[in-house]
């Protein structure tokens, strides 16, 4: 046993693999212990923000201590932030319409670009070719290019309760900074928020932990029933492996999937849970454990060792368990391990097309592909709503499919490269 | 050591396997008589049936037809509790050893199993101890070195030798013997041969060789049997049926097999 | 004084384990086999003796290793040479070697002439199938198989049909020695003695030039070789004729393994069959001298410190022991 163990950790491809599951699973069992924010909050008003640091303003101009820092490039940078290189390329392409030759304009020259700009620019002027929507948006960007160069401060104002004038509160000026550290409020949402506006890290770690043990407990439950089953029909044959094997070869012919759409619907939204949907999923999937199992023991029940069992006066549940059951461990521990991984898969395509566990409770990897998906993510290319979701699912099942190639290896040495 | 009482015989012994074409007789109506104490060898090419016959006798195999009957009377293994009993009169020492044993359990246990077997279940643990150390001392292997081994640690004849010792506990009386020496080597052949005469001698049981090596079956019985096609084309005492076969089917086997002192003669395939 | 087809001077070949340990299955063995002869290599398992057959092929995979010595296959020496030169120019054409598992070799989906021309175009791509039918037909007769065979299947042959199919095409380039590695032991009687007439026909034919014949079955090897050797533990112990070393074994390894033939013959049933007691030593850890003296009835302290050498006896023979040849004798003849 120990011997066993020692050459499944020298099989490289096992110890990718279960290093890559290990460090999900810590990342499931830690991450909620530092981050205590409930994975379903809505945290957003408005849907898909991008991923990124977010800063309370209010508490940013709010802050006591403000610090002044001369910094060369700061203007320039401001400015680029609101006068993009395509904003650039399209005034040039609005002087030249309007008649300014090519020679005049720079528009890599900041200050003379917009000089040009005020001194040209004429919203009622109609260029041939131009559409409506074209010209709102040149409309738009003057009114952007406002004050772009103005070196003045911000002034902060409160109407007063009395009066309900406006007072000045406080000036910013463009040099003044405020230490993040100091800013009260502050939200990291390293892969944005989703459509409802929550957090999709917290999400993902959420919904990974639930989807595994969905697959765990879809993955007991087949590969349990499989055994049991494969087991009886295998080493009693006669009338009981025939009656298990009609069964079998009833769902066998049902494809397994149109069987679980069927019972995941008839359950109704309200009643699926994920444990449920983990129940299902198992009692569906045992088919082609039992099979394999029941060929193993076929081959076994007539090998020496369970005829010497007999001799020695054992009976079958014992012959069963000590030497049946030991040789099949390790088949057993592979099955189990690639049906844990079909269980995530298949809860992911059963969510995807809206029968997995129902959506109010608790986020799971199928659940958040279909709010990606009816939310349009893929269209409007808010890729971290859906993608982190596929390379989560990718990773388990790749972890899990590669320790199973190297159980494989050390269990059949004839793979062995 | 030869007596005229009847420990196991057949009549009419079947086995058939599969339906309609693919319908194969292993065993076709073969008619025994074994004598209690008698040393039996049962002589058969691969496919001659030899070893489903050794399973019927084993009660591993159900007969398709007529009966074995165990020390004159019909013998009745139809529950679990009444095979069990059989079993404590007939045990077998298989082929291969490296898969006889559950390579998950512990030298110990395999005998333990048999001390239990013979009813000795609630034994203090002291008594079952020297039991197995007389067992193993017989054929000269050291249980105290054993103890914590698996069986596959051990080579293939030290492997049969437990085989034997496990037989030595159980006392049964009939020991069927599925080509003990086939899978290993000369040397310790010679070994086991002689523990399996000694036990004999020590708790007079019926020793039945199946066997395809017409050299081992001449040197150990007293009656050989040889088996073709599921039928005994020849049988009687080992001199007469070795060294005056009567049988082409014998004579054929007897001049295929090289020997030391006899011209080998080629030309006869 | 005929030519020597296969010389082979101090090869030691090991097996590196995963945990890099080295075990020394063929230690210092040299032989040879002149024209016409047939020499028996006998032992138990774990002996070294499907090993020897291996290593005389001089193509060596892992875990196999080459460690010293040479081998000369009619004046040519192949030690040393690039294992793809080996395998193209020396097996199948020099040397040929048939395994206990031979008849598992044919490919179920291909026709049995279609081995043949796999095996013949590996050496000479030029030939055409018209050549290689003809070759293989002529030769299939010659050896009292129908050339019907060629036609089919490998399920649709017997065991022993497709042993001698396999060993006919193993020969097909006439190689100078055939190696056969217990080439009859998974057959019943019947089989084997075809299996052994076709072997004998190949030397008498002239197919090959000589035979090395490795079994543990000693009456099968009295009967099919000229000379036998005896190897115990990686080493020779004994060599001589096949009627020396069977009926007047010197060596006590030898004496042992000869004392438990089983024959069925007239006078050989109430003969105590002798037994060794003990295991072979492990081939990781050799003893420092001789490897038998665990299991030998006459050891003496000397037997365990010193390395002890082949003796050559007069008439060619040879054994490794430090008791004397007469002295052994004399042992035997007292126990009878």
């Amino acid at each position: 046993m120990k011997h066993t163990f020692k050459q499944i950790f020298r099989s490289g491809k096992f110890i990718v693999g279960f290093v890559i599951l290990v460090a999900i699973l810590l990342t499931v069992l830690i991450y909620p212990l530092l981050i205590k924010y409930p994975p379903l909050d809505v945290v957003s008003r408005g849907t898909f923000l991008p991923p990124g640091i977010y800063a309370n303003i209010y508490d940013s101009v709010d802050s006591s201590t403000r610090y002044t820092l001369i910094l060369d490039d700061a203007a320039a940078k401001r400015i680029d932030s609101r006068l993009t290189q395509d904003d650039r390329l399209a005034m040039q392409k609005w002087l030249l319409a309007a008649g300014i030759s090519q020679d005049e304009i720079n528009i890599d020259d900041t200050a003379a670009l917009l000089e040009l700009w005020a001194n040209n620019f004429d919203q009622t002027l109609r260029i041939a070719g131009m559409t409506n929507a074209d010209r709102n948006y040149y409309i738009r960007l003057n009114n952007s290019l406002d004050g772009l160069m103005s070196t003045e401060a911000l002034i902060l104002a409160a109407p007063n309760p009395e009066s309900g004038a406006l007072e000045e509160t406080g000036i910013v000026n463009q040099t003044d900074y405020v230490n993040v550290g100091q800013v009260p409020n502050i939200r990291v949402l390293p892969l944005g928020t989703d459509n409802f506006g929550r957090d999709v890290l917290t999400e993902l770690v959420k919904a990974t932990g639930v989807s595994l043990s969905i697959g765990l407990v879809a993955g007991i439950i087949a590969t349990s029933i499989g055994l049991v089953l494969g087991l009886v029909s295998g080493y009693l044959g006669g009338f009981a492996d025939d009656i298990i094997m009609f069964i079998n070869n009833l769902f066998t012919v049902i494809p397994s999937f149109v069987l679980l759409i069927l019972i995941s619907f008839s359950i109704g939204q309200e009643e699926r849970g994920a444990f449920v949907i983990a129940v299902v999923i198992g009692l569906t999937s045992w088919v082609w454990t039992a099979r394999a199992v029941r060929a193993q023991v076929i081959s076994l029940r007539n090998r020496d060792h369970v005829n010497l069992s007999k001799l020695s006066g054992h009976s079958v549940a014992h012959i069963l368990m000590t030497d049946i059951l030991p040789y099949l461990a390790s088949y057993v521990v592979m099955a189990l391990i690639l049906q844990i991984s079909s269980g995530i898969l298949i809860e992911a395509n059963l969510s995807i097309i809206g029968l997995g566990p129902k959506t109010t409770e608790v986020p799971t990897l199928g659940l958040m592909m279909n709010w990606g998906m009816i939310y349009q993510a893929h269209i409007m290319g808010k890729w971290w709503a859906y993608f982190p979701v596929v390379v989560m699912i990718a990773l388990i099942t790749f972890s899990m499919n590669l320790m199973n190639t190297g159980l494989d290896q050390v269990f059949n040495p004839a793979l062995r490269d | 050591m030869k007596s005229d009482t009847e420990i196991l015989s057949g009549k009419g012994l079947t086995k058939t396997f599969g339906f309609g074409a693919q319908r194969t007789v292993a065993v076709d109506h073969v008619d025994f008589s074994f004598k209690k104490g008698e040393i039996i060898s049962i002589v058969g090419e691969s496919g001659s049936g030899k070893t489903t016959l050794a399973k019927m006798l084993l009660g591993l195999l159900k007969p398709t037809e007529g009966e074995i009957l165990f020390e004159g009377k019909p013998r009745d293994i139809r529950s679990y509790r009444k095979k069990k009993e059989y079993w404590k009169n007939i045990q077998a020492i298989f082929q291969d050893p490296f898969s006889s044993y559950n390579i998950f359990r512990k030298v110990d246990t395999v005998l333990l199993d048999c001390i239990r077997m013979r009813g000795g279940r609630r034994l203090p643990y002291e008594q079952k101890r020297a039991m197995m150390q007389e067992a193993c001392s017989f054929v000269n292997l050291k249980f105290d070195e054993l103890t914590n081994k698996y069986p596959f640690e051990l080579s293939g004849g030290q492997q049969q030798r437990l085989m034997i010792a496990r037989i030595f506990l159980l006392k049964p009386k009939i020991l069927l013997a599925d080509e003990p020496t086939s899978m290993i080597d000369a040397c310790s052949r010679a070994t086991i041969l002689d523990m399996l005469m000694d036990l004999r001698n020590e708790i007079g049981m019926t020793p039945i060789f199946i066997t395809h090596d017409i050299g081992l079956a001449y040197y150990v019985s007293d009656t050989v049997y040889i088996m073709e096609h599921g039928v005994f084309v020849e049988s009687g005492s080992a001199d007469d049926v070795i060294l005056n076969p009567q049988e082409t089917y014998t004579k054929r086997l007897l001049n295929d097999v090289p020997k030391l002192h006899e011209e080998w003669d080629l030309s006869t395939v | 004084m005929s030519r020597v087809i296969l010389e082979v001077n101090e090869l030691t070949t090991n097996y590196v384990t995963r945990f890099q340990e080295k075990i020394y299955a063929v230690d210092h063995v040299s032989l040879k086999v002149k024209e016409g002869r047939s020499l028996g290599i006998a032992g138990e398992s774990g002996c070294g003796k499907s090993t020897l057959a291996l290593s005389l092929m001089g193509y060596y995979f892992p875990p196999l290793h080459y460690a010293s010595g040479e081998i000369i296959v009619d004046g040519q020496n192949i030690t040393g040479m690039d294992p793809d030169d080996v395998r193209r120019t020396i097996l199948g054409n020099e040397i040929s070697y048939i395994p206990q598992a031979a008849m598992n070799a044919l490919n179920p989906t291909q026709k049995v002439i279609n081995f043949i021309e796999d095996v013949v175009q590996a050496h000479y791509p030029k030939t055409t199938k018209k050549e290689i039918y003809d070759l293989a037909a002529e030769r299939f007769e010659l050896l009292g198989l129908s050339p019907k065979v060629l036609q089919k299947y490998s399920v649709e042959l017997s065991g022993g049909m497709k042993q001698r199919t396999v060993i006919a095409t193993s020969v097909i380039l006439s190689p100078k020695v055939l190696i056969a590695d217990e080439p009859s032991s998974a057959l019943d009687v019947t089989s084997q003695k075809m299996v052994i007439k076709m072997i004998m026909d190949l030397m008498e034919k002239g197919i090959i030039k000589a035979l090395i014949f490795i079994t543990h079955e000693l009456p099968l090897l009295y009967n099919v070789t000229d000379d036998i050797m005896v190897m115990y533990a990686g080493q020779i112990v004994e060599k001589g004729t096949a009627q020396e070393v069977v009926f007047d074994p010197i060596h006590p390894y030898s004496k042992a393994l000869m004392g438990s033939i089983i024959v069925p013959e007239a006078g050989l049933r109430n003969v105590k069959l002798t037994a060794i007691p003990g295991t072979p030593p492990n081939l990781k850890k050799p003893p420092a001298g001789c490897r038998f003296a665990d299991r030998c009835r006459f050891v003496m302290p000397e037997c365990r410190v010193m390395s002890i050498n082949l003796r050559e006896v007069e008439g060619g023979r040879a054994y490794r022991c430090i008791i004397p040849e007469e002295d052994l004798r004399k042992a035997y003849e007292n126990e009878e």
